[in-house]
């Protein structure tokens, strides 16, 4: 029999190394699913393509950090409201609508050379989403509608918006009829950190939010005004904190960052406004904030592992003919196994022999 | 034949602790045995082994002479020996009667049950309808369905676990008419429990268990409270006596404080009013449930209070949230202690952050100064003899005594000028309770005020100078003690408060 028993105190050990089991529980199971799935291809290279190819070919690597920029920022976003117990889950919708804010502003001035353009592109794409939170946080203070259900249903709302938008008022004149809107000029483009790739200064701003995000958290009252909040409501309210600020922080503070992605996936990879912007980054940062246990620098390399699972999958997508849900299924698995070994931080696993 | 009891010598342990160790006792029959301790003193170890639901590791026991080791609670159902436990096990959807004929093992049913629970309840003066429905009884009368409920096994020994501890002072003195009938009939009592005047007032033999041993067998009538207590928690206890009654100039007032309350099962305030000095304790009495959390809610600022109801050295501080009012020099200890007064799911440090933090340079600007808080949290917990291995640990794996150490702690290296608290030693030993009280007391003695809201009279009784009664969401006056004080404290306890509501407690200590 196997029996979990509780910890007096949190396993530092397992803190470590529980991450480091579930990445091998999900190889192992990837392994077990290959040898059944695959005919006449070798388990090996497809582990290969899946898992190294991306870190050691410089191409794929800086695929992975571009699409790792986006769900950092939008997975700190995240971690932070969800620390306060407040559940953001539709920072797709808050992602695309600081897309459309952001892309405005640079359609706006089209052409028009100056410094200033993209901080204020960057500024609208963060009130863009910082709105569209917004929206859930007044419903859920005011009339106390449920955060999650407001911001998921606003993420449909948004991507339809987007679709309207560029059939309508930021189409390109001289696009055919494309939905799709003009390709910005070089004033609202991301400057781009490493020559010859898509990758641009999105992940240097990660970095640097990551760490704010550490201090406010670790450092500062804030941080404990939202941890209260979330795990313990009344005490939250003997401490003095105002519940519904703790609300607005939440919401504002992620639809802030979710729209800052947004914007910078539309002046950074895609260099213009496209159906294509909603790449579900909203909703897989979930997964990057939990596997990040909700820590703002874990947030960054958690980013990093679905970056891979990304790159990696449609790698072997190209080269096997594998289904394109290999990456939703490692996802998945990830995040499962993550679950399960957290379970060893607080609980230890104790064999006994049962009586009779 | 005689029923008697005799235990020797059992040990049980649990890994390295053990939770009895060589304890004997013997109970003779129409005898009423009382067993004390305080909490984690191996009480309930050695209960659960009379009763057959743990087996000791050695030791023996003798039951009417025969060789008795019952390997299940039904065993020793089987041998007259019945137990109430202090949590009910009662179907509340259900009527008493079907409650007791589902407690019975199926022994004696028959068609007149209900008149034999009626002849059971005239006999032993438990007034109880066998058609009512559990759930809409108070919990004196749930008691009662259990005690009944067991008679009706014809029990040579009743185990009574801290039967008290959630009844009125006239449920409290009910019971005790029933227990001298019952021992007068023939059938042994024993009866667990730390409140002392109780024991000295109805328990013929005691036996006292402190960490596992048998400190002593004895006849409680020989022995002061003072002297059991201090048997109990093995060291000797601090008189309390304030030393220093200056009562100064006022320094808060509650002025027709009136509030519904937003709960449909809270309990509305009306018109409370109150004045306290400098230097002056002031208790509010009264049972649970009549207002206390609502009125606890206003004081901490948790909720904002009507214009002028709220004065603070000379200040109107109703519209002012707890931390506002904690830069006045108001602290609160609210009575719950996990999810409330402390995180659970965090440290000792990170709830000393719960309050005033910038008050301690702990915080500065809102940056916390991790350093600076282990530094204070482990002032609190020397200074209050709070038992845990470091300031790190969880709230949460603390246990009740220690928490609210550490909480009241935490309030009282602040200096309060007013310290308002609620259910101050609620499940917390005696020896605690009593560090608790003097800590009190000294600040009292310093010229702050304090306000205590409990429902443990003894409490209020010895600590205030100045008692209200807390009814119905009604504060009374201060009562004038000169004259039959307690007599109309009771009085306003009970004032009009239907039976079915009163929930709980005068004079009680639980368990936690």
């Amino acid at each position: 029999m196997i029996r979990l028993i509780p910890r007096v105190e949190n396993s530092t050990a397992m803190v470590l190394l529980s991450p480091l089991l579930a990445l091998t529980l999900t190889a192992l199971s990837a392994y077990l699913i290959f040898i059944f799935v695959l005919v006449d291809i070798p388990v090996s290279s497809v582990f290969f393509t899946l898992f190294i190819e991306p870190l050691i070919d410089s191409y794929y690597f800086s695929e992975l950090l571009v699409k790792a920029a986006p769900l950092m920022i939008i997975g700190l976003g995240l971690s932070i409201g969800f620390r306060a117990g407040i559940w953001n889950i539709g920072a797709e919708g808050q992602y695309v609508m600081g897309g459309i804010a952001g892309s405005a502003v640079g359609l706006y001035f089209y052409n028009v050379e100056a410094l200033w353009l993209l901080p204020l592109m960057t500024i609208a794409g963060i009130l863009g989403g910082m709105f569209y939170a917004g929206i859930a946080a007044f419903l859920r203070i005011k009339y106390q509608v449920n955060e999650i259900l407001v911001t998921l249903m606003l993420t449909y709302v948004a991507v339809l918006f987007l679709s309207a938008m560029l059939q309508g008022p930021l189409r390109n004149p001289s696009g055919f009829n494309f939905p799709e809107s003009r390709i910005f000029h070089d004033s609202a483009m991301l400057p781009i950190i490493w020559e010859g790739t898509r990758l641009h200064i999105g992940l240097i701003v990660a970095i640097i939010l990551s760490l704010v995000a550490w201090f406010g958290i670790k450092k500062h009252m804030f941080g404990m005004q939202i941890k209260i909040s979330g795990s313990a409501p009344r005490a939250a309210k003997f401490a003095g904190f105002d519940d519904n600020k703790t609300v607005w922080y939440s919401l504002l503070i992620s639809g802030g960052l979710a729209g800052l992605a947004g914007l910078f996936e539309a002046a950074g990879p895609a260099g213009q406004l496209t159906p294509g912007l909603p790449a579900f980054y909203g909703f897989t940062a979930i997964i990057v904030a939990f596997l990040a246990r909700l820590h703002p620098v874990g947030v960054l390399f958690s980013a990093l592992l679905i970056a891979l699972s990304y790159v990696g999958g449609e790698n072997v997508q190209i080269e096997y003919n594998l289904p394109s849900s290999i990456t939703q299924i490692f996802q998945g698995m990830l995040l499962f196994y993550f679950l399960a070994c957290d379970i060893l931080i607080k609980y230890k696993v104790v064999l006994f022999k049962t009586k009779n | 034949m005689k029923y008697q009891l005799e235990v020797s010598n059992i040990t049980k342990s649990y890994g390295d602790l053990k939770a009895n160790d060589n304890v004997s006792l013997s109970i003779k029959d129409s005898s009423i045995h009382a067993l004390l301790g305080e909490n984690g003193a191996g009480k309930s170890t050695l209960v659960k082994i009379i009763y057959g639901s743990l087996t000791p590791d050695s030791g023996e026991m003798k039951w009417a002479n025969n060789n008795y080791s019952p390997k299940s609670p039904f065993q020793a159902r089987e041998n007259g020996i019945a137990m109430v436990f202090q949590h009910f096990s009662l179907f509340e959807s259900l009527t008493v009667e079907d409650n007791i004929i589902l407690g019975l093992d199926g022994i004696g049913l028959n068609e007149n049950f209900s008149e034999q629970i009626i002849k059971y309840s005239k006999q032993y003066g438990l007034d109880i309808n066998p058609q009512q429905v559990v759930g809409d009884l108070s919990v004196g009368a749930r008691q009662r369905v259990e005690i009944i409920r067991c008679l009706m096994q014809n029990p040579k020994l009743l185990i009574m676990d801290e039967p008290t501890s959630v009844l009125t002072p006239q449920e409290v003195a009910d019971l005790f008419v029933t227990l001298k009938k019952l021992a007068a009939d023939g059938c042994a009592i024993l009866y667990i429990s730390h409140k002392l005047e109780e024991v000295r007032e109805i328990c013929s033999e005691a036996t006292i268990l402190r960490g596992g041993k048998l400190v002593q067998s004895c006849i409680p009538q020989e022995h002061s409270q003072k002297e059991l207590a201090e048997m109990m928690i093995g060291k000797k206890l601090t008189e309390l006596a304030r030393t220093n009654i200056t009562v100064g100039e006022n320094i808060f007032s509650i002025d027709n404080l009136s509030r519904k309350s937003d709960d449909i099962y809270g309990v509305n305030l009306e018109n409370i009013a109150l004045k306290m000095s400098k230097g002056s304790i002031v208790g509010i009495a009264g049972v649970a449930g009549n207002g206390q959390d609502e009125l606890m809610e206003l004081l901490i600022g948790e909720i904002s209070s009507p214009k002028s109801t709220l004065n603070f050295n000379g200040q109107d501080i109703g519209a002012l949230n707890s931390h506002e009012r904690r830069q006045l020099s108001m602290f609160f200890v609210p009575e719950e202690r996990l999810g409330h007064g402390a995180v659970p799911d965090m440290s000792l440090d990170e709830n000393m952050l719960l309050s005033r933090p910038d008050a301690t340079e702990m915080t500065s600007r809102g940056v916390i100064d991790w350093t600076k808080v282990a530094t204070h949290s482990k002032k609190v917990i020397d200074t209050f003899d709070v038992q845990t291995p470091s300031s790190r640990m969880l709230a949460k794996s603390l246990s009740g005594g220690n928490l609210q150490k550490f909480m009241v702690g935490r309030e009282l290296i602040q200096d309060p000028e007013l310290l308002i608290v609620a259910q101050p030693t609620w499940g917390v030993d005696a020896g605690s309770a009593n560090n608790i009280h003097q800590a009190l007391i000294e600040l009292a003695d310093k010229g702050s005020a304090i306000l205590i809201i409990s429902q443990d009279l003894d409490e209020i009784l010895s600590l205030c100078e100045q008692i209200h009664v807390l009814s119905e969401g009604k504060l009374s006056d201060a009562v004038d003690m000169k004259s039959n004080g307690l007599e109309k404290i009771s009085q306003l306890m009970v004032g009009g408060k239907k039976e079915k509501n009163s929930k709980l407690i005068v004079g009680a200590k639980t368990d936690d």
